[in-house]
């Protein structure tokens, strides 16, 4: 059994927020959206958490589904054992199995130190990492994660996705968003929205295949089919064709990325 | 020439070095990224550059003079929070700023901007919002740009725009000196400074960072069990689509706690894994 979503749309009065969206994501699995501002991915999050009526499409949610909201959802005036013992109270987890799941999530996030403190003191990877904790207690078939490492620190964002990697591992299916394509090379697979549309989806070696035509690196820009990457321009070829000499480069996520936005931008 | 030189900068607050000796140059046309987690004192660093905060030791200079004597008209800066007037509009915005420093109006055009000059700052997604604070940051035209973190929650393509400007900007011979929490974005700069602590732990172009340094992958499941010994014996775990990789481990230690060594093998670290292993 798989969840996600199919050809799914989000209407907001004039906006169409989500539009023609499919996902999906089987257990173990992890599959991570990407997407900037106003892209959909926090429609998206809160669809999949059963809090959006979709216009068209279906959607496909387990009973048992964890949901952190983008503002990590932790109760700044309750203590990280308070936070943790409200949201077992609120699923009516059973008080001993309560009481070892709450254990086992401490210990795993490395937060047991800090239990008896706010939520308002906690660090902002400490504060995502209980998000993902509270998330997690109900024992999710299905894991919603929105945004969970934005404004993280290198290695805050290292152990949060050391800890979501484990909670896939579990069996659960995890859906991540994230304004970062170089989070995508961590799970299985990918969904870059823009402006509520998918521009690319699948595994991700599907993605890489999938890029229309060629990529090649150029030491200066050629129209607005180039970008900089470093030192070096990269330049999209949609038919293929190459300058004489020169050969295609090897695309990575970020290529991909850059080239559906821009095939989007000019119609091509 | 060098723009931006500090000299064995240190700042105390109290009993806490924040930061502590630290030393490098930004010389004309060069992107230099400052990067380490939070607290190793990348922002107190920024903050001394530009003459904001004082040092306890050491010195900042800003092309060749203390910054506290410099003219300001020769840097630019662009916070994390921006600076911008939510309730102006994008051209309003450039003119308070172009204004303070006495200069002319930067082209809305040039800076990609036209479409969306009477709009309100407050109302732009925020790729653009970040395009207009680069904009009034380099009206002016200073020698010196320092960005907090200029990328910070903008999309993929939002990114290589921005980066595209920030080269460009390089390219008039402007010196630039970037903080970034992305890996990807630090192979984006001519050269990287790697705090951790308060001090910088190494410098260098990414590839001379990550040198020979190797983690330790371990190929299929890894139990909860499993992640726990790593962690208290002081390893740091990633995750990676493919396998699991151990940071701060030799693979001595790695294989007396998996059931098969076959699993265990000694891969070259990543720029990221490097990074780990200065900061824990």
């Amino acid at each position: 059994m798989s969840w996600g979503l199919s050809s799914v749309r989000v209407v907001f009065g004039d906006t169409v927020a989500l539009d023609g969206v499919s996902l999906d994501v089987g257990p173990g699995e992890t599959a991570v959206v990407v997407g900037g501002d106003g892209a959909g991915k926090t429609t998206l999050s809160r669809t999949l958490a059963g809090l959006e009526e979709v216009a068209e499409g279906n959607v496909r949610r387990p009973d048992r589904t964890g949901y952190q909201p983008e503002s990590s959802g932790v109760w700044n005036d309750l203590t990280v054992m308070e936070n943790l013992e409200f949201v077992a109270g609120a699923y009516q987890v059973e008080a001993a199995r309560a009481s070892g799941r709450i254990d086992q999530l401490l210990e795993v996030t490395d937060l047991g130190p800090a239990s008896d403190r706010l939520g308002r003191h906690l660090s902002g990877g400490m504060r995502q990492k209980l998000g993902v904790a509270m998330a997690l207690l109900s024992d999710p078939e299905l894991l919603v994660l929105d945004e969970p490492s934005t404004g993280l620190d290198p290695l805050s964002r290292v152990e949060l996705w050391s800890f979501i990697g484990l909670a896939a591992r579990e069996g659960r299916a995890v859906v991540v968003t994230t304004a970062y394509v170089d989070e995508a090379a961590r799970a299985e697979k990918v969904l870059v929205l823009d402006d509520g549309y998918v521009l690319a989806s699948g595994s991700v070696d599907h993605v890489l295949s999938a890029l229309p035509g060629v990529v090649y690196e150029s030491d200066h820009p050629v129209g607005a089919r180039s970008w900089r990457r470093g030192p070096t321009w990269r330049v999209w070829s949609p038919d293929a064709s190459l300058p004489s000499g020169v050969t295609a480069t090897v695309t990575d996520l970020a290529d991909v990325v850059t080239v559906a936005a821009l095939a989007r931008e000019t119609g091509g | 020439m060098s723009l931006i030189e500090a000299t064995s900068l240190t700042r105390r607050f109290g009993d806490v070095v924040a930061v502590d000796d630290v030393s490098f140059q930004v010389r004309e046309g060069e992107v230099v990224g400052l990067l380490g987690a939070n607290g190793a004192g990348k922002t107190t660093t920024m903050r001394m550059l530009l003459g904001l905060i004082a040092p306890s030791s050491g010195s900042a200079r800003i092309g060749g003079r203390s910054v506290l004597e410099v003219d300001r008209r020769v840097m630019g800066y662009v916070p994390q929070g921006l600076g911008l007037y939510p309730e102006l509009s994008v051209v309003e915005n450039l003119e308070f700023a172009a204004a303070a420093f006495g200069v002319d109006m930067p082209s809305l055009d040039a800076e990609g901007l036209a479409d969306v000059a009477s709009r309100r700052v407050g109302e732009l997604p925020l790729g653009l919002r970040r395009r207009v604070a680069f904009a009034a940051a380099r009206a002016h035209h200073p020698k010196v740009l320092i960005l907090d973190e200029p990328t910070s929650g903008v999309g993929p393509l939002g990114r290589v725009r921005l980066w595209d400007m920030i080269h460009s900007t390089a390219e008039d011979g402007v010196g630039i000196l970037v903080s970034t929490h992305h890996m990807d974005e630090a192979e984006e700069c001519d050269r990287v400074i790697l705090m951790a602590f308060g001090r910088v732990v190494a410098a260098g172009t990414v590839s001379d960072i990550v040198g020979s340094a190797t983690s330790v992958q371990i190929e299929g499941r890894v139990s909860t069990e499993l992640a726990d010994s790593i962690r208290r014996a002081g390893g740091n775990l990633l995750v990676d689509r493919a396998a699991w990789r151990v940071v701060g481990l030799g693979i001595e230690q790695v294989s007396s706690m998996v059931d098969s060594e076959a699993r265990v093998r000694v891969v070259p670290a990543t720029f990221e894994e490097t990074f780990v292993s200065w900061s824990l």
